[in-house]
Formats: structure tokens, sequence, C-alpha cells
């Protein structure tokens, strides 16, 4: 089976070069037919599990939360930031 | 000295025969003697090891009894560490410095340990061998020209080659056990949900677990006592009491029911792996378990429903690494778009990146019934068959692996081949249930695991089961031709 790996190259944020898009192209196209042995299941009348332990809203009571965070500025963690802001380049 | 297990060095400390500056720097003199061989690190933090064993000597003088006091324990490298680099074995976070640390690291802070380094490990943990990691690929300890198995390679080979006494791994899809079956080391993937992933960097957020790799299952126990329970900043940790897992360690298996899965026994297993893990089968027979067969008829769906869910999630976890709040930037670009692309390009892996595709594929519009959602009503069969034969036994003994430790660059060229050999594993993750891999026996001078599986939150059966059998076998003893 074969799928567009250039659409989903963009869909993910990613370039790829000629190259690998051909090998990764090949090689998703066998593990996709692989996959494809779930469709000899019936699953029909089966519920999907998205987490094992059945947890839901999972809340806490709404007080003030000691953070360790509070004395550091995570914008000066960025790969290029100018005084207190993030730089990225042009937008539009 | 470097070669103690956290119980042996434990007792020594508390009897002050030894300080712990005395026990990390042999195990330091130990890494400088095998890691040029071995490099099961990234990262050393020698200087602060050193401050914090002479603290642990402090506290010991003081009378301090904390569990891990003055005891050496390297960390896979996606376990956040407050001012210290944690990078995931990939390029774009290659100089990722956290502001805070995680949960299980400040819990072992607190228990007194002294924290050696950050080991090696496939990019975002994705791979049995450790050969994506941006740095370097690390060997296998028993023999340096095969792998050490994945992802939390780095971490069981520094525990094999004594470069500490213990470490953390975290575990998506067997990369705790498998690669302590490798290296004949003791691999434990606790209950999803069991140990907190607050500050762990999620490749798979339904499945990844942290989970400790020892010299033996007693010191596991000793871990998981630290490491586990409820954590606020994680609402995914379950709200179970976290039992003494040290009394596990007392306990008979007279009368327990080990249930074997038939279908992990048939075809594409290397006899000589099936031979040791029967044998193990018969030790705990021999030791009063009773054997019974059960049956587990989805095994053949796994490997499948796994990789669309693992990749899935991680599509979507990874989409994080966008150049702009923290990380790598590329040079080259010229707007914010093919900022995100080349930053993409340039720091993710081959691997990261395949997975990536796939799982973006299975979540696309028009496929995401067919692929994602079928999965994880399979997800659903596979956690009933673990229910239903947990009906008729109290642990669950197989094969980690189908073969021992293969060589550097046997398998790199076929993804579908390095996917399918984590067949026996990923079960666990999908059902949420913990797993253990202990040393069992030897295929041609490498060392084979048999594989233990329980009910969820039952960690405490692997373990009256795991030290059972090691009170009365000698293979978890064997030592590393280094």
């Amino acid at each position: 089976m074969s799928f567009d790996i250039e659409h989903m190259a963009t869909l993910a944020r990613l370039r790829l070069s000629a190259d690998e898009k051909e090998r990764l192209s090949d090689q998703l196209g066998t593990v996709l037919e692989y996959i494809e042995k779930l469709k000899e299941l019936n699953t029909d009348d089966v519920e999907p599990t998205a987490h094992v332990l059945g947890l839901s809203n999972v809340f806490r009571e709404d007080e003030p939360a000691q953070t360790p965070l509070a004395v550091h500025n995570p914008i000066s963690d960025s790969p290029a930031h100018d005084k207190g802001h993030y730089e990225v380049p042009q937008v539009l | 000295m470097h070669r103690t297990s956290i119980t042996q060095a434990r007792e020594l400390l508390q009897q002050k025969k030894l300080s712990s500056v005395q026990l990390t720097e042999a195990v330091f003199a130990r890494i400088d003697q095998v890691e040029e061989q071995v490099q099961a690190f990234v990262h050393l933090t020698r200087e602060k090891a050193m401050q914090q064993a002479r603290e642990a000597d402090a506290r010991i003088a003081a009378g301090d009894e904390a569990p891990l006091l003055g005891i050496p324990i390297a960390l896979k490298d996606l376990i956040c560490t407050e001012g210290s680099r944690t990078t995931c074995a990939s390029k774009i976070l290659d100089q990722f410095v956290p502001p805070y640390n995680s949960t299980v690291v400040e819990k072992l802070i607190q228990a007194g340990a002294v924290i050696v380094g950050k080991t090696n490990m496939d990019e975002f943990a994705m791979g049995s061998s450790n050969e994506n990691s941006h740095h370097h690929p690390t060997k296998n300890p028993w023999a340096l020209d095969r792998v050490p198995g994945g992802s939390s390679g780095g971490s069981s080979a520094a525990v094999a080659a004594h470069e500490c006494v213990a470490s953390l791994g975290s575990d998506t899809g067997g990369s705790i056990r498998q690669p302590a079956s490798f290296c004949g080391v003791t691999g434990l993937k606790p209950t999803y949900g069991r140990v907190s992933r607050f500050g762990l960097v999620a490749f798979a957020s339904s499945l990844d677990q942290i989970g400790p790799l020892t010299k033996t299952v007693a010191d596991s126990a000793t871990l998981m006592n630290v490491i586990g329970g409820k954590d606020p900043r994680d609402s995914t940790s379950a709200n179970v009491a976290l039992p003494d897992f040290t009394q596990a360690l007392q306990k008979d298996v007279q009368g327990m029911k080990l249930g074997i899965p038939k279908e992990y026994f048939t075809g594409g297993i290397d006899p000589k792996v099936e031979k040791a893990v029967q044998e193990g089968i018969r030790t705990l027979e021999s030791l009063g378990m009773k054997t019974v067969e059960v049956s587990l008829p989805h095994l053949d769906y796994a490997v499948a429903t796994y990789y669309i869910i693992a990749c899935a999630e991680a599509s979507t976890n990874l989409s994080r690494y966008d150049g702009v709040r923290y990380g790598y930037r590329t040079e080259k670009s010229d707007n914010l778009v093919n900022m995100y692309e080349n930053t993409r390009e340039e720091g993710f892996g081959e691997e990261v990146k395949r997975r990536i595709i796939l799982g973006t594929f299975v979540l696309s519009s028009g496929y995401y019934d067919a692929y994602y959602l079928k999965a994880q009503k399979v997800r659903t069969l596979i956690k009933q068959d673990f229910d239903n034969a947990f009906e008729q036994c109290d642990v669950i003994a197989s094969p980690v692996t189908p073969y021992p430790a293969f060589k550097l660059g046997e398998k790199l060229s076929d993804p579908l081949q390095m996917y399918l050999a984590d067949i026996y594993t990923i079960s666990a993750n999908l059902a949420g249930i913990p797993g253990m891999s202990i040393p069992c026996g030897f295929a041609e001078g490498l060392p084979v695991g048999l594989q233990l599986m329980a009910k969820h939150f039952d960690e405490a059966s692997l373990i009256t089961t795991g030290h059972k059998f090691q009170q009365n076998t000698d293979f978890h003893t064997k030592e590393v031709p280094l």
C-alpha cells in the first residue's frame, strides 16, 4: 500500500529530502501492509481503550500551588529571544 | 566494590564499613576503566555526585537510614534533571537543560541517592538497539560487537558493566525488559500509573512508564518503594496505595499459579532462548509453583496495534518541538513555517521521522477510523485476554525476546523486522500491566531473560516470584567479561 508522503510531511511540519521521501515511502509501505492485519478481526461490538485505568477528569482543589518554576523565566530557554519576547522569523 | 548491589552496599554503608565517597569513587574508577568500550553514558555528573556522596556520608553519620543513602544511580537521559542536560539522545534537545527535576529524581534525591550521570538511549525512546541515538551507539558489555537492546540500553549496559549500582529506564513497548534481557540484568516495568511520569519526556503517553534496572529483584523492590506512588503533578498517576515491596521478598511462591501462554512458544523463537525460558519455568515449578496453560489469542495483533497507537501519540507529543520555546533551531529559514520544517528535519533522526509520519497518517482525515480507532478496539481485546488469563493464574511466564542480543547494524535497514522483535513485551504496555525480566540462562554466551507479568498493581507477585528464582539460581550473578 502506498500513501501520500508529501502530504503527511506537510501535516507533520517535516521537510524531507527526495532520498528520504523515497526510503520512508518504501519502508512505511511495508509497515502499513503489515498493519492491515488488524482488519482480520471483527471489532463491531468492541469499545475502544484510550487509557487502561479508565481515569477521567482528574481535578485538584483550586488552591494556589507551590511551584519551583516561579523564579524561572521560561523565555530564557528559547534559542532566540529578545527583551523578554520570543523571536521568530517573519510570519506575514 | 563497584560490583555491589543496593542491598549489599546499604548494609556496608549503614555499618560504616564503607563510605559513600569510597563507593562513588570506585564506581567512577570503573567508569574510567570500561566506559570507552561500553559507551553507556551520554554525560556524567561526577562533581555533583561526589558532593552528594559527601552529603550522604554526613547523613549516615547523623543516623539517617534513608533507603538509597549514598548509593550511586544512573538515569536514562529522558528523565529531567534540574540544571543538567536532558537530551533524549536527540539533536533537537542536545543543549536542553531542564529548569526542574522530574518527580522520580526528587524522590531519589530525598532517599539519598548519588546521581552518577545520564545514560544513552534510542532517540526519544524509539528503538530496540540504542543505534538510534544522536550521540553514539552503546555496546553490549557481554559482547562489544552486539547491541545492548533498547531503548533503555545505556541504563541496562551501565548496570551490567557495574558503572552504577542501579539505574532508571522507561518502558513504552519493552524498553526496560528487552535491554535487561540482552544485558543479563533485572528490569521491572511497573503498572501504568504506578510511577509518576512528571518530568519524563513523553513518547507515547498512554504506554510510557518509568522503572528500575538493577542487579537483583531485591534491589528493584527497594527502588520501587522510593519511586512509586500517586503524584498530583501527573494526573495519570494512580491513586492506589503503595505497598512495602520489600515485604514481598519474604513471601513464598508455594501454591502460586504460573500461567504459560501457549501462543508465546510457537515459531519464530530461537530454540536456545526457548530452552533457557522453559528451564526457568521448570525451576519455578520445582520451587512450588503450579503451572497452568493459558491463552492470549490476540498476541499476533499486538505489534500492529502498538505501532499505530504509539506512533499516533508520538506524532502529537513531538509536535511541541518547534524551535521556538526551547531546544534546537535551524539556521536556515526565512519564514515561520519553513523554520518549523527545517528545525524538525535537522533536529530529528530518521526513526523518529518515520514514526511521526506513520502517526500523522493513522490520525489523518479519512484514515482515523480504519487505523487509530481500530487499534484502540484491538487494544481492548488484548487487555481482555489478560483479564481472562489472570482468572486462572497469579503470574504469567514467557520469553522476553525471540532471540538474544543481535549484532550492531544487523537490523538497522529493516524497521519492520526491528518492530517484530518487540512481540513478547508490547502487550503488557497495551494492557497496562506490570512486567519483569530476570536472567534465566545463556544462549551461546549471551544472556537470556525470563518475562514475568502480573495483574494491574500486583508488582508484589513479580517481586516474590523473581526473588525466589534468584535465591535458587545464579544467572544474575554471572559477570560480564570486562
